[in-house]
């Protein structure tokens, strides 16, 4: 069975017909092409399909589509803003905060949502954030750094 | 991975929620925050003809106090109960458990509510609720009725919730003055199940012997464990390093763990030993600065 649902997805509203066992993460990159958004373990454990729903960072393999009904939900191709890369973006890059990149969608949303709560992150609040999503390459030291320089960006911190 | 098929319903009510649940019977389940069901859904696992998604029914979310009980609506994220002041300045063994549920995103999902009547003795809630001697209470078509956490688990994933009902609410009896409670689990890594945990709350009476001990084992079998021994040999002692000591090596003689990839049986049991006799020494510590 379809249900219609309205979701809100990086801003733009959305009017779409989904099947009940639809998974967000599919609708994501499949019916409206956000391939930013990646699957990896596809349980829930490895963090790399994080996207916010309603402000909050969520694995969008572990989400049914038919539940954003009335949500608004952001993946990495919303981070930047007129063609100018979110602070957190221009962070990774400037620290060397990824390597194969395949976590970088996901850690970048998480990191993300942790700026927007914690203006000047401690180190041990940063590493908790981020347990949930997994890096296989830079052993975290490097997206620890990236995290708080991108808040010096954004000018929380002195 | 991708579920098999079924249908999705949305009531706006608890009161819908369990028509539909009369309706369809076995044939349906109950979502929540999702972080157990749909993983098992997508490893077909399990499967259900529908799914009815309570998440949106308003008032199942709180954390409240009132007439000497703690209430938590079985809807409450973790990620909220983790925040609550209620829960951080005097429920000990919640508190220490909340953050080491799963990971933080999961926690932005999942409930209390379903960790607690999912009823996988490998969740945390259930050994916590067994310990804090609280009261489920389930809604069905009939009303309302209340189950003590310690008879609620009957074998792995089987609980006395019968298939229209729902759980709605947590109630624990708010600990009386010089009490204690804490959680002490061991996990190979975030977002893993725990190899071993002990939930423990502690009563000491004036003269500082224990007045009641329950001790609860997540993980431990196919249900949680009430270690009723180790709970009994504590009462009416006073709790020194032999007495703790003692109490956890008969709680671990409850332990009914299998091998898997967390380990043997007899590392698991030991573990358990090892994590009663720390929980029971920080909820002692915890009791006495009451």
């Amino acid at each position: 069975m379809k249900h219609k649902i309205n979701v809100t997805v990086n801003g733009a509203a959305q009017e779409l017909e989904v099947e009940s066992r639809l998974l967000l993460v599919h609708l994501l990159r499949e019916d409206l092409r956000l391939t930013g958004t990646h699957i990896g373990c596809d349980t829930s454990h490895c963090g790399v399909c994080t996207v916010l729903l309603d402000g909050q960072p969520v694995k969008s393999c572990t989400v049914l589509a038919v539940q954003t009904d009335g949500c608004k939900v952001s993946t990495v191709e919303g981070l930047e803003s007129g063609g100018k890369l979110h602070p957190i973006q221009e962070a990774f890059t400037e620290k060397h905060a990824l390597q194969c990149g395949y976590c970088t969608p996901g850690m970048l949303m998480t990191c993300s949502a942790l700026l927007e709560r914690s203006k000047n992150p401690s180190e041990q609040e940063i590493r908790q954030a981020i347990s949930g999503n997994l890096c296989r390459c830079t052993g975290y030291l490097n997206i620890v750094k990236a995290v708080q320089h991108a808040a010096q960006k954004i000018g929380g911190a002195p | 991975m991708i579920p098999a098929s079924f249908d999705y319903h949305r009531p706006g009510t608890l009161d819908e929620a369990i028509g539909l649940l009369s309706r369809h019977g076995a044939d349906a389940k109950v979502l929540s925050g999702g972080m157990s069901l749909l993983p098992a859904l997508k490893l077909r696992l399990g499967s259900c003809g529908h799914l009815i998604d309570i998440g949106r029914i308003p008032g199942l979310e709180y954390v409240k106090e009132d007439g000497g009980t703690l209430r938590i609506g079985a809807g409450t994220r973790q990620c909220v109960l983790a925040q609550s002041e209620i829960i951080n300045s005097r429920y000990g063994v919640l508190a220490d458990a909340v953050p080491l549920i799963a990971d933080p995103l999961v926690r932005n999902r999942g409930t209390f509510g379903g960790n607690v009547a999912n009823g996988d003795p490998a969740n945390d809630g259930p050994a916590i609720v067994i310990a804090l001697g609280a009261e489920l209470v389930a809604r069905g078509p009939q009303g309302e009725r209340t189950i003590a956490a310690n008879r609620f688990y009957k074998d792995l994933f089987v609980t006395a919730l019968a298939p229209d009902e729902i759980l709605t609410e947590i109630r624990v009896p708010l600990p009386p003055p010089r009490s204690g409670s804490a959680y002490r689990k061991l996990k190979r890594k975030t977002g893993d199940y725990a190899a071993a945990a002990s939930a423990v709350q502690v009563t000491l009476d004036a003269r500082g012997a224990v007045q009641r001990a329950c001790i609860a084992l997540t993980n431990a079998g196919p249900t949680p464990i009430e270690a009723v021994q180790g709970s009994r040999f504590l009462e009416g002692k006073s709790p020194d390093e032999k007495t703790i000591a003692e109490a956890a090596r008969l709680a671990a003689t409850a332990a009914a763990p299998s091998a898997d990839r967390r380990g043997s049986v007899e590392y698991k049991r030991e573990m358990a030993r090892v994590l009663t006799a720390r929980a029971l020494k920080a909820a002692l510590e915890r009791a006495g600065g009451n």
